[in-house]
């Protein structure tokens, strides 16, 4: 789908495609972006048209997670505490889409800081998902996913912790992609927990994932976790997947998972079986850990990484000055919302004297349980074929009043990050009317695997293809 | 059993204020959470190493050369407070 956009585009005019794509925007009822980059979208659209430059993704418009550093437009992270920030600089991820060509439109809608699974702790409000408008379109990427869906974006940067691109792409529909750990740079992007997450791409097809990663992927000095890598993720991406050996891991099945999203899963391994993949089950038996591993670590991350936040260089500054303890305490009260304090109270706790070796410690080790778990699995299979999500999405206001609920949702798409592989949602079918995602996993560094194989699997099924209405 | 002591010490520490009519919502969350991790502890894990990272890292050195900086007036752009091309904190002592 870019490919002929930017054919459209380079033929025809930049400025009427990303016009026609603001005005869609403006009409919307979605909610998905927290802010146009208007002026400076029409603006660069115009001087493209002027004299077209060169780059992969050249005049391609493209929506940007809000939790990504754009220099000159806003960037809140759906919180109180950053509105009206306006960053100095750009992310790296921004610098090279820029470099190949692309128009940044504008922010899009998340849970607060990334923490959540449903966008609906946003300062801003829920985003709506475009299939059911009283439902949510997940999260954190929720305002991504929604936006591609509803043909609002023709592509997406969301970024993943614990499930934050995977899930909403399941709930919309449509392709989403978190890259192994340390492929993409993670300077610029605003950090929840550093040793979890990734940005990567939500897309409406997988070729479409496979190069907008193309462009964002490699190595950064600026990150200290980034990695070097070749790329070529659009290279061998219609092998097929003859030969592969699919892994079925029975802890993703069973308990908790809706029937009708079993069943689609299902119905994919067949697909694939059919074009000449085998499968066979697998064990990852510290499954079960892992949302609590996974918590305690990304609360910890979190309560260290949100202490800049103090209203001093950047961001909200409320109340008159008293002594700088209770002024800081006063601003981020206010500031944050209630989510963001729970994880950074009990992130807090988690770290704090005493407690450190009974949570934090222990979580890190059961990490390395469930690191191995995939080790292990790795050896025998390509890839695992999993649900993304135990349930298609569920009503706005159905989980939020009960915690354990909401974080039991991610169950299937934590274990990924605490293991740092990569994995991919994409469309799998539809369950009382909702999109259904199958969970493409990989070996580290082995994205090209498993763009492959879901190549393969979206070109013999028709579900990529299905949009939802427009709303309005 | 974490209390309302424990929920204030806590406040304090991470410098979140939270008000008295927070708080007993704070005890029951946060005793919820903390009990469902506790399901961890069901694991022997006395012989395993954490975990902290899961890229293999080494340090990285660099020449340290002198390379153009943000602007003072571009950095304190942000600042809701600044005065004399500083920003302007709370009294520290």
């Amino acid at each position: 789908m870019l490919r002929e956009l930017k054919e459209e585009i380079a033929s025809g005019s930049a400025e009427e495609v990303i016009s026609a794509l603001l005005e869609r925007v403006k009409r919307s009822k979605l909610n998905a972006y927290n802010a146009l980059a208007e002026e400076s979208a029409l603006a660069r659209a115009r001087k493209f048209d002027g004299s077209p430059w060169a780059g992969r993704m050249a005049g391609i418009p493209i929506a940007i997670k809000d939790s990504i550093s754009t220099r000159g437009i806003e960037t809140t992270c759906s919180s109180r505490i950053l509105q009206g920030y306006i960053p100095p600089y750009d992310a790296h991820v921004i610098e090279r889409l820029k470099a190949e060509g692309a128009i940044i439109i504008g922010k899009t809608n998340m849970d607060e800081f990334c923490m959540g699974t449903s966008t609906e702790t946003s300062c801003f409000g829920p985003t709506r998902n475009p299939w059911d408008t009283e439902r949510v379109p997940g999260g954190s990427s929720g305002g991504s996913a929604a936006a591609v869906a509803a043909g609002e974006a023709s592509c997406a940067l969301g970024s993943d912790t614990g499930g934050s691109i995977r899930c909403p792409a399941s709930f919309c529909g449509i392709v989403g992609m978190k890259p192994t750990y340390g492929l993409v740079s993670r300077y610029g992007l605003i950090s929840y927990a550093n040793s979890l997450e990734q940005i990567g791409p939500l897309a409406s097809t997988v070729e479409d994932a496979a190069l907008v990663l193309e462009v964002i992927a490699g190595h950064d000095p600026r990150d200290s976790t980034s990695a070097k890598t070749e790329g070529g993720y659009l290279d061998g991406l219609e092998d097929g997947v003859r030969g592969m050996v699919c892994g079925v891991p029975k802890e993703y099945f069973g308990e908790g998972v809706d029937d009708s999203v079993e069943r689609s899963v299902w119905d994919a391994i067949s697909v694939l079986e059919d074009l000449g993949a085998s499968w066979r089950e697998v064990s990852l038996p510290h499954t079960k850990y892992a949302l609590a591993a996974y918590y305690i670590i990304a609360m910890s991350e979190a309560s260290s990484n949100l202490a800049r936040f103090d209203g001093l260089r950047y961001g909200l500054r409320v109340g008159t000055d008293k002594d700088w303890h209770t002024t800081f305490s006063e601003i981020r009260a206010a500031g944050f919302g209630p989510e963001v304090k729970r994880r950074i109270l009990l992130g807090t706790y988690a770290l704090s004297a005493g407690y450190y070796g009974r949570y934090y410690l222990k979580a890190l080790k059961v990490r390395t349980l469930i690191k191995e778990d995939f080790q292990r699995a790795f050896q025998d299979v390509d890839v695992l074929v999993t649900p993304t999500m135990p349930f298609p999405a569920f009503r706005i206001g159905e989980r939020i009043q009960d915690l354990l609920s909401l974080y039991m949702a991610d169950v299937f798409t934590v274990p990924i990050n605490l293991a740092g592989v990569p994995a991919i949602s994409l469309p799998c079918g539809f369950a009382g009317g909702l999109p259904v995602g199958l969970q493409i996993v990989g070996d580290h560094f082995a994205e090209k695997t498993v763009f492959r194989a879901s190549r393969a699997y979206e070109d013999a099924t028709p579900h990529h293809a299905a949009r939802p209405q427009e709303v309005i | 059993m974490i209390t309302g002591e424990d929920v204030d010490h806590i406040s304090w520490l991470a410098s979140i204020r939270v008000a008295e009519n927070e708080k007993d919502e704070f005890v029951d969350q946060f005793n919820t959470v903390l009990d469902y991790f506790h399901q961890l502890d069901e694991l022997d894990t006395e012989d395993v190493e954490p975990t902290y990272r899961v890229v293999e890292l080494v340090n990285v050195f660099r020449e340290d050369e002198a390379k153009e900086s943000l602007p003072q007036e571009e950095s304190l752009r942000n600042a809701p407070k600044r005065e004399n091309g500083y920003f302007k904190s709370p009294r520290i002592v």
